[in-house]
């Protein structure tokens, strides 16, 4: 991860692509990227440990402005959730408010200067040491992150439909809608229909979030690197540094609105299972 | 972008990261915001309540106000009227102790009128009868006349 390209951009930037990967096995699935895991986790006890101290000491009187401002952030995501999602709310506020603090921290990582780690390691270790060492530390552009968020939401979102209309219910549901019908004979013709109909629905769902957010945080991190490729010239030094931080101030936009979609969807995608059709 | 075991652990970290918000961060946090909400709405209908306790109170200042001033014009008119009733009083008597006063002084009068007209007749017929004797410039035997001037003085 050298700050100088020596192969022009294109290696600049397919270099900055790479994982800090660890092989637990054989086959490209038997891999794990540690730096989007460690990031990823970390962010999390961030978010977890600020939260909660301010929990721990939360009154009921006159809140300091670290607590004033958590409030507003929870209520701001109950709020949202309060909207869509008719019903017990205990469980599922707290999934959008964890949703939504994690995925604008983990976008956040976009903000940091590309180059930071890699220069640590250069000042720590040598260059050499620092052109093996690859360390990509926005967790959001790593596709397996975002996979991994949306299939947890989607299995999540199945517990819910098949807590509001039991095991039996959501697979009736799954073969009886949308298309309905009063002759069995019609009924069961259009099982194959309604199932394979459900089935592409609710696919669909993990795969637009993780995609979208995916594809977002990705897209963000290879203008940044592009805009980087401007610093290599004295010429270009300025407009790149101008580029930069009115890309930077775009994306804290970006960052907080895929964090805020991924969310909403979240609650809409429950509500929806929720619902009896 | 090849997709491998890293999901999974975001998975277990999205997993973890849930729980701990369900279970430590959400419910203080969200009791802390229902509790001061709750709070505030008190407060609000405890205003609310004040003001309208304000008012009653207000309206029923005015209806004591209102109720004292009748009873001190009724008490003033009450001590007018004993007041007038005391001078009538006063006056009545002082007229009938004047008349009486009066009715004294008139009999006393009438008594010493008589008096001095009794004296008077005394000095009057002693008077005659030294004139006489002046007169007369001789011894009248008063008691030879006595009769006669006794008459005399009753005639005066």
């Amino acid at each position: 991860m050298a700050s100088e390209p020596q192969g022009g951009l294109t290696e600049y930037i397919q270099h900055h692509l790479h994982h800090n990967t660890v092989s637990l096995g054989d086959g490209a699935f038997m891999k794990i990227h540690l730096d989007s895991i460690l990031v990823a986790f970390l962010l999390g006890a961030v978010f977890c440990l600020w939260f909660w101290l301010k929990a721990r000491k939360a009154t009921s009187g006159v809140p300091s402005k670290g607590q004033a401002f958590v409030e507003l952030i929870v209520e701001f995501v109950d709020t949202q959730v309060k909207d869509t999602f008719h019903g017990d709310r205990r469980t599922v506020t707290p999934l959008a408010l964890s949703i939504f603090m994690w995925v604008t921290f983990l976008n956040a990582m976009d903000l940091l200067p590309l180059d930071a780690p890699s220069w640590t390691v250069k000042t720590a270790a040598g260059a050499e040491v620092a052109h093996h060492t690859f360390f990509r530390w926005v967790p959001t552009a790593d596709i397996n992150t975002t996979v991994g968020l949306a299939l947890a939401v989607f299995f999540i979102v199945l517990a819910h439909g098949m807590k509001a209309k039991g095991a039996l219910g959501f697979g009736k549901e799954l073969m009886t809608a949308p298309f309905h019908a009063h002759n069995p004979v019609v009924v069961a013709i259009l099982v194959p229909f309604n199932f394979l109909l459900n089935v592409v629905e609710y696919l669909s769902k993990p795969v637009s979030l993780a995609m979208r957010l995916f594809g977002n945080m990705y897209g963000g991190e290879l203008v940044f690197m592009l805009i980087a490729g401007l610093f290599a010239g004295w010429i270009s030094f300025l407009p790149g540094v101008l580029f930069n931080t009115a890309w930077a101030i775009f994306h804290i936009l970006i960052i907080l609105l895929q964090a805020f979609i991924f969310m909403m969807l979240t609650i809409v995608y429950i509500a929806t299972a929720r619902e009896h059709h | 972008m090849d997709i491998n075991l890293t999901f999974l652990g975001q998975m277990v970290s999205f997993a973890i990261l849930v729980w701990f918000t369900t279970k430590f961060i959400w419910p203080q946090l969200n009791h802390a915001i229902e509790e001061r909400q709750k709070k505030v709405a008190d407060g609000l209908a405890a205003a609310e309540k004040a003001r309208a306790e304000l008012k009653d109170a207000d309206a029923k200042v005015a209806a004591e106000i209102k109720q004292a001033r009748q009873q001190a014009a009724e008490i003033i008119e009450r001590a007018q009227g004993q007041a007038n009733q005391i001078v009538d009083k006063a006056r009545a008597e002082a007229t009938a102790e004047a008349n009486r006063l009066k009715a004294n002084a008139a009999e006393e009068i009438v008594s010493m009128q008589q008096r001095a007209r009794e004296e008077l007749r005394g000095w009057v017929g002693r008077l005659a009868v030294q004139g006489a004797e002046k007169i007369v410039q001789r011894e009248i035997d008063a008691s030879a006349h006595k009769a006669m001037l006794d008459q005399l003085v009753a005639e005066i």
